[in-house]
């Protein structure tokens, strides 16, 4: 459920485009964004029925004001301690429809980088325009790129996300991922249309959270051959933010029975915080939750770049006896970028144990 | 405190019964302070325009990629190398004239602000707070200065038309930004200068390229990693233009305090018996110090704010010439209009009070050591007169020495000023003693007593007089001096351009492809008889920026290329690659003899060659080396050449610049005929002496004023020893034009005591100043008519100084002369 990273990338590039909406307490209404303007402004609206097809879709949507490529992967070295790693690739269209191969080209590319390990949480940020070739996404064969750090597609298997290669670095951390998949990507809410909020704001949105994660990570000098499992998302909107959003909370989880979990919590001003999620089943199967299936709980609080955040939560699904309780790999996987969020890899216990991700925004 | 008060009010009633002292002392401080500050401003508003160029992207310590030639180079280079980590930004900078503006050009600055390094702020504002959406969107922004866009007569938000007929996105005002500048994108930038794809710079976050990571090996040979900044180098430049600013201002500065220093001393003469009353009152002499210093700083105060007030006046009267020099000259923008800190008046303040009190020491301290009950000597004069010049003597000896000192082991630029300061203030000094001396030696041969009294009375009025005499000195040497070198410059400046301009045409290509386009199409043009190509490497060399050119057909450049000294078969040998030669400011700064070697960084290793020949580069500050080409294009592989020279008959010069400019996108300031050139080069060289000349005038006027109110306050003391010559029967217009020529004879003598002076001072100037300064040194030439002029000038000034006194003693009355043997003390 990207409906949050929708939130948290129009909040990013905000916080980019203007300094009054980097205040992370209170985002700014979506009206305020400079240069979003309202939601119609000749950008394409997000419409159900339509359908995906791959691998046109693992390409840009310029039509489309926001968009992005999520990678996240839990991975464990060979003394078997944990590692997270999060790869990421913004989309943000000043008007809609730009294509130009030149300056004129109106996309704004931003990346994140991060890698957290048993010592800690290192991060790293860039920004690129489009048009001229320093970022860009290239649908077949599937490539996203900015600066040096790329996601890129190395078979055409699977729709294209057969096997995969990525890579990307900071400041004293890089690392390189080959990834592997065989099942097909799965679709998210209704064949790919994915409502959000309450206010019916949605996006297109699919997820491949099946990836087998393999390579090496290199950390102040050190090299750390690694191996794990990993998560994609892509999902691409226009649609602005209800103004009474505070910020989300959202996990995705690969259970060791071979499912996977995705859920989230929009936390709105009135207390009614929104709640959805998936269950996907080992074998590829989407099942859609209910806000009335989910049950989300902080459990522990900690002081994080001087605010107070949930890192510790139980959740429960009781549809499915699903009851855990999480914890962080690190407290403080803090990204302090020009858009502060919290995002890092956790680890759970209880009626279905494993490893995921958590990401937290507005607090 | 009360006590105070009508010490006070006794030592102000001077002023009272003698206004025109007041006028002296007002006046003299006035002038010092204004064109003092005056000059001040003018350096303080031209380094505040390097400080704001120089925050422009972040800061002092800046790192950038640039091409080997210094030229444009392609985007992609920015593409590969942030596609290889490293987190460079692209920058294109260009000149761009708007239509219906003239000739003025304004610096273009294209930026990428999403890649600019971060930490990075822009013209010192941090870069979050820059509306980024509306820069990158359309139809974006152009930040300007305010002072640039009232100095184009624009309004915020207008959308002027480049000469090309280019829209420029509307332009907001962007305080702290650089005057003469206009920032907008990159993209904006490329589409304005023409140049699709090219970029001028790729800028380094300075913590990336201090560990200086190696290059891809592919751009290795391109481009190179430049440290520096440009408002650093333009303050580096540019130091010795302000430090001829300074000089000149400090002239003025001690030739106004002359005049303070003449009539505080006046006034602290007339002043004695009523100093030595208020005493005897029982004033203290703490007190009585008191009020006298109380009483200078007030005055100082009160003229320190007029002069404050005027310097301004002058400095904005000036600046637009001072603006102009420092573009044409070093491609510096100064902000055209005058915007001064509060430091600048609170400095100009405090200088003018200390100048005071410097210019007053002397009379203060006389008056600390005035005797309670001695009478007053008025006959003693002689005596005094004759201590006094001893130690004018010795100061002056001393000065000379000093002068002589910095003549034989000077090797700065300050000490080049300490050579000009011993000189000036040491023949002025020599001056009353010199003429004295003359004086003396005149009196036997004088037979009749009234000639007798002409000489001796003139000796007596030498001390009244002498300040001014001095003042009238310095002026008339600067004069002599700045006017004798500022026309030599002019005459081998001209020389010097018409032999090396030789080519009718000069074209600058855009790019190496275009310069390929353009040798090609000209091959095809019948009327082209010669077309020389040349190739341009940026250099270097100590630290000092040096471009290396490399050239082929030596023989049309041995008729036309003027040097210095040369080896034997200098330009054979340049042909066979045996050697190099360079420009003579080069030679200085690196200290290089005809026959030495030196070792060029290459991206090859060090290419190391032998010093053929030297050659005049005048007026360009950066260093300038010449080599042939094949040498050049060896160590610097895939370079295309910078610009043409082409030979042709000059009437078809308009018709192939026309064909040229229809073939190519080549804007006029890539395509430049010679009559073009020689009378642009001609216009920068007015404009840097401009300023200089006008200072000047300023100083001779402020001499001659100096002479006047001396003449002034002398001509109200003279009554007294005139009467006794009227009550032996000499005619009062007699009495009046004895008197003329008693002023006009010191006149005369000190005018042709400046002569020989100013030619030293000139002699200094092309010698010793102008080498130390700007590394050329300029053959001294004397003008004649100019001195003539100059001479006619000065007696002018001194008739109509010293016309008005003796208009008043030619009409005093019979009853004036008689009471001033009553009012005698």
């Amino acid at each position: 459920m990207r409906g949050q990273h929708a939130r948290i990338s129009l909040a990013l590039l905000a916080g980019l485009l203007l300094l009054a909406a980097c205040d992370a307490e209170t985002p700014a209404p979506a009206a305020g964004f400079a240069g979003l303007g309202g939601a119609a402004q000749g950008f394409a609206r997000v419409e159900p029925g339509r359908l995906l097809g791959f691998p046109a879709d693992h390409g840009a949507h310029p039509d489309y004001r926001i968009e992005w490529w999520y990678l996240t992967a839990n991975l464990q070295d060979a003394q078997g301690r944990p590692w997270g790693v999060q790869w990421t690739l913004f989309r943000n269209a000043l008007q809609p429809g730009s294509r130009e191969a030149d300056w004129r080209n109106q996309n704004l590319w931003m990346g994140h980088a991060a890698l957290t390990g048993p010592d800690g949480h290192r991060h790293a940020e860039t920004f690129a325009r489009g048009g001229i070739g320093q970022a860009g996404v290239v649908a077949e064969p599937l490539q996203a790129w900015i600066d040096d750090w790329q996601l890129r597609s190395r078979s055409p298997a699977n729709g294209g996300l057969g096997e995969l290669e990525l890579q990307a670095r900071g400041e004293g951390f890089s690392y390189r991922l080959r990834l592997t998949s065989e099942r097909p990507p799965v679709l998210q809410g209704a064949q790919g249309f994915s409502q959000k909020s309450g206010q019916g704001q949605a996006s297109y949105y699919y997820s491949q959270p099946f990836f087998q994660a393999e390579g090496s990570l290199l950390v102040d000098g050190k090299r750390h051959a690694v191996k794990g499992q990993a998560w994609l998302d892509r999902e691409w909107s226009s649609q602005p933010l209800a103004p009474d959003q505070q910020g989300w909370d959202w996990f995705s989880l690969h259970l060791q029975s071979g499912e996977k979990l995705m859920l989230f919590q929009v936390r709105q001003a009135d207390g009614a915080h929104y709640r959805a999620g998936t269950w996907i089943h080992a074998d590829g199967r989407a099942e859609p939750l209910s806000q009335a299936d989910i049950q989300m709980q902080p459990v522990r609080f900690s002081r994080v770049a001087g605010r107070r955040l949930p890192t510790a939560w139980t959740l429960r699904i009781a549809a499915k006896d699903f009851a855990i309780d999480t914890t962080p790999l690190q407290e403080q996987a803090w990204m302090a970028t020009r858009f502060p969020y919290w995002e890092g890899p956790i680890r759970f216990s209880g009626s279905h144990p494993g490893v995921g991700y958590l990401e937290m925004t507005g607090y | 405190m009360r006590r105070l008060y009508w010490t006070l009010a006794a030592l102000l009633s001077h002023w009272r019964r003698h206004p025109l002292q007041l006028f002296s002392v007002l006046a003299g401080l006035w002038l010092a302070t204004s064109l003092w500050a005056g000059v001040q401003a003018l350096n303080s508003q031209a380094r505040d325009s390097y400080a704001r160029a120089s925050q422009l992207l972040g800061g002092a310590e800046r790192y950038s990629l640039v091409a080997r030639d210094g030229g444009w180079f392609a985007q992609q280079h920015f593409i590969e190398l942030r596609r290889a980590g490293w987190p460079v930004s692209p920058l294109l900078q260009g000149r761009l004239r708007l239509h219906g503006q003239g000739e003025q050009r304004l610096q273009l600055i294209g930026i990428e602000p999403l890649t600019l390094p971060a930490g990075g702020a822009l013209a010192g504002q941090p870069f979050e707070r820059l509306e980024l959406t509306a820069f990158l969107g359309r139809p974006g922004r152009s930040w300007i200065a305010a002072e640039t866009l009232a100095e184009l007569g624009l309004q915020a938000g207008a959308q002027p038309l480049s000469a090309s007929g280019q829209r420029l996105p509307p332009l907001t005002v962007w305080p702290q930004l650089a005057p003469g500048v206009l920032l907008v994108d990159i993209g904006v930038a490329q589409r304005l200068l023409d140049a699709p794809g090219q970029v001028s710079r790729l800028l380094l976050p300075a913590a990336f390229a201090r560990a200086a990571p190696p290059l891809p090996a592919a751009l290795a040979a391109q481009l190179v990693l430049q440290r520096g900044d440009e408002g650093a180098d333009l303050a580096q430049l540019t130091d010795s233009f302000h430090l001829n600013l300074s000089a000149l201002g400090l002239l003025a500065f001690v030739v106004g305090l002359f005049i303070v220093h003449a009539a505080i001393g006046l006034a602290l003469e007339q002043r004695r018996v009523l100093l030595r009353n208020l005493r005897t009152c029982g004033v203290s002499l703490r007190g009585l110090l008191v009020a006298l210093v109380m009483e200078l700083g007030a005055l100082a105060l009160l003229a320190g704010v007029a002069g404050l007030l005027s310097g301004y006046a002058v400095a904005a009267w000036l600046l637009p010439d001072v603006a102009a020099s420092l573009r044409s000259l070093y491609g510096a923008e100064v902000a055209g209009r005058l915007s001064l800190a509060p430091h600048w008046w609170l400095g100009g303040l405090l200088v003018c009070l200390l100048g005071a009190l410097l210019a007053g020491a002397g009379s203060l301290l006389r008056a600390a050591r005035l005797p309670l009950l001695a009478l007053a000597q008025p006959e003693a004069w002689q005596q005094a007169q004759a201590r006094w010049l001893r130690r004018q003597g010795w100061l002056a000896a001393l000065l000379g020495g000093v002068a002589l000192f910095a003549l034989l082991f000077g090797d700065s630029l300050a000490l080049g000023f300490v050579l000009l300061a011993a000189l000036l203030l040491g023949a002025a000094l020599a001056l009353p003693v010199g003429l004295n001396l003359l004086l003396e030696a005149w009196l036997p041969h004088c037979r009749t007593p009234l000639a007798q009294w002409f000489v001796a009375d003139s000796r007596q009025q030498l001390p009244g007089l002498a300040l001014a005499l001095m003042a009238l000195l310095l002026a008339l040497a600067a004069n002599i001096g700045v006017g004798s070198m500022t026309a030599g410059f002019r005459q081998t400046f001209s020389g010097w351009l018409d032999q090396r301009l030789a080519a009718e045409l000069y074209l600058m290509p855009v790019d190496a492809s275009q310069a390929a386009a353009i040798e090609a199409w000209l091959a095809g043009q019948p009327q082209v008889r010669a077309l020389l190509p040349s190739w341009r490497v940026e250099l270097q060399l100590q630290g000092w920026p040096a471009q290396l050119t490399g050239i082929r057909a030596q023989a049309h450049y041995r008729e036309h290329w003027p040097l210095l000294s040369a080896s034997a078969q200098a330009w054979q040998r340049l042909q066979r690659q045996q050697g190099l030669m360079l420009s003579e400011q080069l030679a200085r700064r690196l200290d290089l003899q005809l026959g030495e070697r030196l070792r060029l960084p290459t991206p090859s290793g060090a290419w190391e060659l032998e010093v053929l020949g030297i050659y005049a580069d005048y007026g360009n500050p950066r260093g300038h080396l010449l080599v042939e080409a094949a040498g050049l294009q060896r160590h610097w592989p895939g370079l295309a050449p910078r610009s043409f020279s082409l030979r042709l008959p000059a009437a078809e010069v308009p018709a192939l610049i026309q064909a040229l400019q229809e073939e190519f996108a080549l804007d006029d300031s890539r395509v430049i005929d010679q009559a073009a050139l020689k009378a642009w080069s001609g216009r920068v060289f007015e404009r840097t002496f401009a300023a200089t000349a006008a200072l000047n005038s300023l100083t001779l006027g402020v001499a001659a004023l100096a002479l006047l109110i001396s003449l002034l306050t002398l001509g109200q003391t003279r009554l007294s020893q005139l009467a006794p010559l009227w009550a032996l029967g000499v005619g009062r217009t007699r009495l009046a034009w004895l008197s003329l020529g008693q002023t006009l004879l010191l006149a005369v003598l000190t005018l042709l005591l400046a002569l020989p002076l100013g030619l030293l001072l000139a002699w200094c100037l092309v010698a010793v100043i102008n080498v130390q300064a700007f590394g050329w040194r300029l053959p001294l030439q004397v003008f004649p008519g100019q001195l003539l002029q100059l001479f006619g000038l000065a007696l002018l000034a001194t008739l109509l100084a010293a016309a008005w006194p003796l208009w008043q003693l030619g009409r005093s009355t019979p009853a004036a002369l008689l009471r001033s043997f009553a009012d005698e003390r």
